[in-house]
């Protein structure tokens, strides 16, 4: 274990992370996976991360090592889309049994990987740790090895136990896996000034091919795409590139930044979501590759295709945009793609009324306020009831959100569009934004909502209205009863991780008089997991000051 | 009778399997104000979870104990404590129901006696019932699963009745196995009231995971077989269960209650249902409703118009042992020959299986075997091999996540085994070969290919 907790540590000392510069040496140490809440918390493990990151690429034949949870319930459910080899859509587990968990699983760990390499013949084999073996001792790492020198095929060890923490720490060790045994150990055919390769794009119903076909018209190579339709040997040769592309905000940073460092590529964190972020990335990748010596005419060249596409799109959308103008759209997505696809949104004519930022970074959300203004309403950790109350006050047209939350949106019978990982539709590049503004168009004028939202004729009132009706009841109640109120407002959670409440910490800051964050999270632990309530508890700390300074001068 | 074989290899290629504890899961699903909570890491809830909504497209509700690796190691307790206050004060649910997965089996942790624990130190949260079942993943399969939690309920949850005590005329208790829909559960209520009798389903998926409207929104389970109603069950005056992996659930029942119990192995078919009726009308002294008489020649007519369509095709079903017995019986009771069958785990069944082999495999071990299959039969994600077979898929059980009302095939009673013929036969319609002008060809004799002169159907 200990390799895997020295690259748990290296991961957490990311310094290409902004937000873990900003932070102390102490602070750093314990790492940025929030800590996950029991009975509260939703969302991948780190092995549902590392898969995530990896699966895309077609030609590995990728071996789950664990029992049957790990990979069988959960198989071929990524909409990752190939232009060549389906081996990675075929699903390949150890299924340890009772004797592996008592004997150890390594025995069968490498006759699994000789089985797949005499079936399948692929590349590459990628050997996923779950959390049983890991427990259990399974010297991966050794049997990898090993397999490697008699077998003769590359067979790469993911420490990726999902008790490890959440998706996004399993995207980074995925990322840790490749750098160290894949990227860098074969070499192109050939190369040209116009070699890039693109990292974090997963071409999730193939939104890479919404975007590569202005590449080649550029005449810019995808040397590698880390790792949306990739095979094996491109990821092994991405090493050779000019410059990099990272698409999926912080998921794999730590590959850019090490190739930088160790194969000197410089890279721009860009997104394909949305116009104009389009345009800016096609120019970032232009701009890097002039850098490093491509002809100058390119940026030329890329100026016109940008003004063509983004003419040709405008005009697509302008059929759309009148009847979009003004509706309202709730977003609640997870990280990755909340502040591209906010900057999207706007650009269709639509006011976005709130997003849930539960897997972003704090970089992230400081982006979706920066596009969207101060008052980015955050949503963090909804019931679904309050999931109605909210849809009811935003007063929004359109949910938008992952499948999950779906059914919650379709049952208030509210217009809904998947725009998460399992969704059918892609929306990259400027084809992608017009089809998204499309699928928006869609859902809101489907003659259906008018009947859904009819009553039964044996109903004397709606479903909604009982909702409502529940909802007013709740509030007359608080303002009838001052002190109710008071302690609901206290009882409202302000450090998810630890599970402190408003009141706990306002009194700890008048019985205390404390003045910093870092005392309040001394004495309350409030904001000691993920320190993403640092900056209600400042605010809290602002209001209790100031009544305190208030009663004071009375 | 069938030879029941384990698959050799060392890697499963392709699952057909999935794990005991997102069985016994969904069997907590069918409980009204019911919080399912996996111990164990969060993807293990988070994966099971994914899948339901795939397949049911509905909201799931599902907790975790989120294991990190210290609490793993130092053992669970207070995660598990964490996560029952914490469920309770933001969901209130009536019952959480506990399965314990691959992680926290391998550390050995003690949930009964963890929940002992919290029982004194949290006398607060004694309106919450707790059910625990211990399901490793490196065990047993998704229907075992299913039925250790029904078997548990039973044995938690139900009120033995009072000695002497009158029995509740006209009350049926049933359990049905994971393989019935709540279509089918649907179905078996509506049979069941037909003769005037009053059924309780343990679980009831067609309460909760059905795709109603609810009237209110819960975080919980959105509807299902009351608590009340299951303390209840103690006093039915018989237990109906369907499905073989009900069996020692049906028993925990009849020595809870002395009321007798009935194993059904299945419900697809004219026989099984025949029984079925034939046992209803003497429960309830009625005879058989004109609708069901109307229902069996309906099937009957049903079976001789297809018969044409069904005589020996050949059939490779992948599923877990009761829907592979109640599906491969029918189709052999239609004139099918099942060539291929391969299961999750073992069950009493699978050697009556009308087929020479029952593999205990994946869908790899399918695909070799359907070759020259006419149909494919299995969930989901059976979808590649028939592909690359270019052989026609009939989806059956969980997860069916490419195909709208999973949640409403039904495969039960005589309007199941009687839409089971017309759906399958129209695929059988729609992939029959067309005569051309080579179809009758003369042989070669001289050709070396022995294969050739083999005609086609």
């Amino acid at each position: 274990m200990s390799t895997l907790a020295n690259k748990i540590q290296e991961v957490f000392n990311e310094p290409g992370c902004g937000k873990n510069q900003g932070k102390s040496e102490k602070e750093r140490k314990k790492g940025c996976t929030k800590q996950l809440t029991p009975g509260g918390a939703a969302g991948g493990c780190a092995f549902d991360g590392a898969k995530i990151a990896l699966q895309p690429i077609t030609d590995v034949a990728h071996l789950v090592h664990g029992p049957i949870a790990c990979e069988g319930n959960s198989w071929d459910n990524r909409g990752a889309k190939s232009s060549g080899s389906q081996l990675y859509r075929t699903s390949f587990t150890t299924d340890i049994n009772e004797t592996d968990v008592v004997f150890g699983g390594e025995k069968r760990l490498y006759k699994s990987i000789k089985e797949i390499i005499e079936k399948y013949d692929p590349p590459a084999v990628f050997v996923y740790q779950t959390c049983v073996p890991a427990m259990i001792g399974d010297d991966i790492g050794a049997v990898c090895k090993t397999a490697t020198e008699k077998l003769g095929k590359p067979v790469v060890p993911i420490y990726s136990p999902g008790f490890v923490g959440a998706k996004n720490l399993g995207n980074k060790l995925a990322g840790e896996a490749i750098l160290d045994y894949v990227i860098g150990t074969e070499e192109p055919e050939y190369t040209t000034p116009y070699d890039i390769n693109i990292i974090g794009e997963y071409n999730l119903s193939g939104e890479l091919w919404q975007v590569k076909p202005l590449l080649d018209e550029l005449g810019i190579r995808i040397l590698a795409c880390i790792s949306g339709d990739a095979k094996y040997h491109e990821v092994a040769c991405s090493h050779r590139a000019k410059a990099a592309m990272m698409v999926c905000s912080k998921a794999m940073i730590n590959i850019a930044r090490k190739m930088q460092e160790r194969y000197d590529i410089p890279y721009f964190e860009g997104s394909f979501y949305g116009i104009g972020d389009m345009s800016d990335s096609l120019r970032e990748i232009a701009r890097l590759l002039i850098e490093r010596g491509a002809p100058a005419e390119l940026m030329e060249r890329t100026e016109a295709v940008i003004a063509r596409e983004e003419a040709r799109a405008w005009k697509e959308i302008e059929v759309y945009k009148q009847r979009l103008a003004g509706k309202r759209v709730l977003l609640i997505t997870g990280g990755v793609k909340s502040w591209s696809v906010v900057a999207a949104l706007q650009e269709g004519g639509m006011e976005i009324v709130g997003t849930s930022v539960k897997k972003s970074t704090k970089e992230d959300k400081e982006k979706i306020k920066e596009i969207m203004g101060q008052d980015a309403h955050m949503i963090d950790d909804m019931t679904p009831r309050e999931m109605y109350k909210m849809l009811k006050e935003a007063k929004a047209d359109i949910m938008l959100s992952g499948g999950r939350s779906q059914f919650i949106a379709l049952k208030a019978k509210m217009p809904w569009l998947d725009i998460n990982q399992e969704r059918h539709h892609a929306y990259a590049g400027y084809v992608g934004m017009v089809e998204l503004v499309r699928e928006i168009d869609k859902a809101l004028s489907n003659p259906i909502w008018e009947q859904v939202r009819r009553p039964a004729p044996w109903d004397e009132t709606t479903w909604e209205e009982v909702a409502d009706a529940a909802i007013a009841k709740e509030a007359a109640e608080l303002a009838a009863n001052p002190e109710l109120a008071e302690q609901k407002r206290r009882a409202q959670n302000v450090c998810n991780c630890k599970a402190i409440d408003t009141g706990t910490i306002e009194d700890a800051i008048r019985d205390h008089k404390l003045t910093t964050v870092e005392r309040i999270t001394e004495h309350t632990h409030a904001g000691g997991g993920c320190g993403k309530c640092a900056g209600s508890i400042a605010s809290i700390l602002a209001r209790v000051s100031e009544t305190a300074s208030v009663t004071e001068a009375a | 009778m069938a030879k029941v074989s384990t698959s050799k290899k060392a890697c499963t290629v392709n699952p057909l399997k999935m794990s005991q504890p997102i069985g016994g899961t969904l069997a907590f699903m069918g409980v009204e104000g019911c919080m399912p909570l996996l111990h164990g890491s969060q993807g293990c809830t988070s994966f099971g979870l994914v899948l339901f909504v795939r397949h049911f497209r509905e909201a799931i509700p599902m907790q975790t104990t989120a294991m990190s690796e210290v609490a793993t190691v130092l053992g669970g307790l207070e995660n598990v404590e964490q996560a029952i206050v914490n469920i309770s004060n933001r969901t209130k649910p009536k019952i959480i129901g506990i399965c314990s997965t691959g992680v926290t089996e391998t550390k050995g942790d003690d949930v009964d006696g963890f929940i002992r624990i919290i029982r004194e130190k949290h006398p607060e949260l004694d309106h919450v019932k707790l059910v625990y079942v211990s399901t490793p993943d490196f065990k047993d399969a998704f229907q075992d699963g299913w039925a250790k939690t029904v078997t548990q309920m039973v044995r938690d949850l139900v009120s033995a009745p009072q000695p002497g005590a009158p029995r509740r005329t006209g009350h049926v208790n049933v359990l049905p196995g994971c393989h019935l829909t709540p279509g089918d559960i649907d179905e078996l209520r509506e049979i069941i009231e037909a003769f005037g009798l009053t059924p309780s389903f343990l679980p009831d998926l067609s309460g909760s995971l059905d795709g109603h409207i609810p009237d209110d929104f819960t975080p919980t389970t959105l509807g299902g077989i009351s608590l009340d109603e299951i303390a209840a069950m103690g006093s039915a005056e018989i237990t109906i269960a369907v499905g073989e992996q009900m069996r020692v659930a049906a028993l925990a029942m009849q020595e809870k209650t002395g009321a007798p119990s009935v194993v059904f192995d299945r419900l697809t078919g004219l026989a099984p249902n025949d029984e079925l009726m034939a046992l209803l009308a003497r429960v309830s002294g009625r005879p058989v409703p004109r609708r069901y008489r109307r229902q069996r020649g309906q099937l009957v007519d049903a079976m001789l118009d297809g018969h044409f369509q069904f005589g020996g095709k050949k059939i490779a079903i992948g599923a877990e042992p009761d829907l592979l017995w109640a599906t491969a019986s029918w189709l052999h009771e239609l004139g099918c020959e099942i060539t291929a069958a391969i299961t999750t785990t073992h069950s009493p069944l699978l050697e009556l299986v009308p087929t020479d082999e029952v593999l205990i495999g994946d869908l790899e071990d399918l695909e070799h075997r359907a070759a020259d299959c006419d149909l494919l039969i299995t969930h989901a994600h059976g979808r590649q091999a028939a592909e690359r077979l270019h052989i026609p898929l009939f989806r059956l059980g969980i997860p069916t996540f490419d195909r709208l009302g999973a949640g409403h095939v039904l495969t039960v009673g005589y309007r199941g085994s009687r839409d089971l013929i017309f759906d399958i036969g129209n695929i059988f319609i729609a992939n029959a070969h067309e005569a051309e002008p080579d179809t009758w060809k003369i042989p070669n004799e001289a050709s070396d290919d022995a294969s050739a002169s083999v005609t086609t159907h």
